[in-house]
């Protein structure tokens, strides 16, 4: 684990939403390259575009609420040599705006990042409508989409730069709401397209993305104690998928279980299954949301009700091993 | 280029292009004829008269912008592009064909000159937006901006949301073309989705509006002068164009939206181009 530089999950851990780390990268990025420019379909301080926008006024396009908008006007900024991060709810954008990502931007081959903030059931109190599940699995099929679901505020930082560094290819940014415990530190090392082994084991490969890592790290404490060991794999970038490290780990544990606060069907449990089923073919569980929709309530209520908590994760690697 | 086109050169161009388009939608057996022909004076007047490019040098940094939005119309520019140098006349035969840099629509990664990939409608105004706001970002202040959109086209939001954009940022550089066709798919505009009062629509969500004969070439090229001379507000020309122009047979007909003309329809259409719909006796017939 030292390797990885995190902190240490025994400890009380800082919790921030993911999204301020956007905020935070995005104006370093606009620091590093001046070609970085944002735009914002009414939702500036959600998103945490404002620091931005504060900072770079005349680099900054306020859209209003028109999510086909915000794509569109990011391709005609891009084919004018700019690097556009253009932002707002998952929901919304890719929720909206997919046909117009699809043609304006990926067939067009123009570098727009997409920033789709409030994804996953964490969002909340404010229900179905606003919990975006499937942006995974819409923005996975697009051919050429960078897709990155960072676990805390700090890798959603180098997350957001290392869009901005890449500027040849369009990228989605996946963000939650809530605050979620700081596990990786500025030591903690982040690269588009790797996957990385926060925790070493032999018996099941646990692979997360976003905000269920934490969780898989606290089932692996758990599980430690009761005689199954987990490898606990970070996916930050499900696409591309590090297929070499999933692969190299999942041949060692000849078992796995995904985690992901978004549909299984297309999102890393689809990925991860696509993988295994032509690489490596071991018994496999899926957590995440089967086939329907959210619902209000608290953040953890709702993580409780839809089996997405160390918990279930620690009951799936029982079911595995039993 | 060297020198100006007269208005009586540009219309025969016009006519070449025509032919041009007539043969390579025969030859494809699949395309839209009826809105390539009707955009086929405003595509002359742009490429021949009013756009500053270098063919040799498809990516100069200070050429204007040409964004066709409504994609399926891309034959008229191929056309219009091989006549301006951009590529040899004989690939347009390749329309539509594997391999062909000549997609059944424009993609821009495929053919040097485009400027946008599109076919999905709504979206070339957004693009000119973002063009323009980058230019202005980037202190560039001498370029154009037009894009050419069907009338069908505007039914879609996207084009909507852009018409609001472009008036809160002032985007002048912009200067829309609606081809005011009156046909889409499933038949007359005003039948499958009323536009008028389009001209007022556009003034009210604060665009600068000119209506004319989209297919009188002078019309068309003063228009497109004038949008330069409006710095206040971004333009839009409305151009009452007819479908299928220049071939008798095509015009006003909506069944020509998304057909192309088999072989005697085109030897036909080819005649009637060469001899002006009968007006001048062709040497080569």
């Amino acid at each position: 684990m030292s390797a990885m530089h995190l902190q240490d999950i025994h400890g009380t851990l800082e919790k921030m939403p993911i999204r301020k780390g956007f905020g935070r990268g995005l104006v370093q990025a606009g620091k590093d390259n001046q070609n970085v420019v944002a735009a914002c379909a009414d939702l500036t301080e959600s998103t945490q575009m404002h620091l931005f926008r504060d900072e770079f006024p005349d680099r900054y396009v306020e859209i209003g609420i028109a999510e086909q908008n915000l794509v569109t006007v990011g391709s005609g900024m891009a084919a004018m040599g700019k690097i556009p991060f253009v932002s707002s709810y998952a929901a919304f954008s890719p929720g909206r705006n997919w046909e117009q990502i699809r043609t304006t931007i990926c067939l067009n081959q123009q570098p727009v990042k997409i920033v789709g903030s409030h994804a996953g059931i964490s969002v909340g109190p404010d229900g179905a409508t606003h919990q975006m599940l499937e942006d995974i699995a819409l923005m996975r099929v697009l051919p050429g989409m960078v897709v990155i679901a960072p676990g805390d505020s700090i890798e959603a930082e180098k997350a957001t730069r290392a869009l901005a560094a890449d500027t040849k290819r369009p990228g989605y940014l996946r963000l939650a709401r809530e605050a979620t415990p700081i596990l990786t530190t500025d030591k903690t090392p982040f690269e588009i397209g790797k996957a990385y082994v926060y925790a070493h084991g032999a018996d099941i490969t646990v692979i997360t993305t976003g905000t269920m890592t934490y969780h898989a790290l606290m089932a692996a404490e758990q599980l430690f104690k009761e005689g199954i060991d987990l490898e606990v794999v970070h996916v930050p970038t499900i696409k591309p998928l590090d297929a070499a490290t999933i692969v190299q780990s999942v041949q060692k544990t000849k078992r796995v279980i995904t985690a992901e606060e978004a549909q299984i069907a297309g999102g890393l449990g689809g990925a991860v299954a696509e993988l295994l089923g032509e690489e490596c073919p071991v018994p496999m569980k899926r957590i995440g949301m089967r086939d329907r929709f959210g619902e209000s309530g608290k953040p953890d209520e709702l993580m409780e009700k839809f089996g997405l908590t160390a918990k279930h994760i620690a009951l799936a690697a029982h079911e595995m091993m039993s | 280029m060297t020198h100006k086109l007269s208005i009586e050169e540009l219309e025969l161009k016009a006519v070449d292009i025509r032919k041009d388009i007539i043969k390579m939608l025969e030859h494809a057996g699949s395309g839209h004829s009826a809105g390539p022909l009707g955009l086929t004076d405003i595509f002359t007047a742009l490429y021949f008269d009013v756009l500053k490019f270098n063919p040799k040098k498809p990516d100069w940094d200070q050429r204007d912008i040409l964004l066709l939005s409504n994609g399926h119309c891309v034959p008229v520019q191929y056309a219009a592009m091989a006549h301006a140098g951009y590529f040899e006349a004989k690939e347009l035969m390749t329309l539509r064909q594997y391999g062909s840099r000549l997609q059944g629509h424009p993609e821009r990664t495929k053919l040097p000159g485009l400027e946008n990939t599109s076919g999905p409608l709504g979206c070339g105004l957004s693009q000119a937006c973002g063009m323009s706001l980058a230019m202005r970002m980037n202190n560039d202040l001498h370029r154009w901006i037009y894009v050419v959109m069907g009338d069908g086209e505007i039914n879609e939001g996207n084009v909507w949301e852009a018409a609001m954009l472009a008036n809160k940022y002032r985007l002048n550089n912009i200067t829309a073309i609606i081809d005011r066709n009156n046909i889409q798919i499933d038949g007359p505009t005003e039948d499958v989705m009323p536009l008028e009062d389009l001209k007022h629509k556009w003034e009210a969500f604060g665009w600068h509006v000119i209506d004319i004969d989209g297919n009188n070439i002078e019309s068309v090229i003063d228009a497109l002068t004038m949008s330069r001379a409006i710095v206040e507000k971004p333009v839009m020309i409305i151009a009452h164009t007819i479908p299928g122009k220049g071939v008798d047979f095509m015009e006003f007909d909506f069944h020509w939206h998304g057909a192309p003309p088999n072989k005697e329809q085109a030897k036909k259409a080819l005649k009637e181009l060469r001899t002006l719909q009968g007006k001048i006796r062709s040497e080569h017939e």
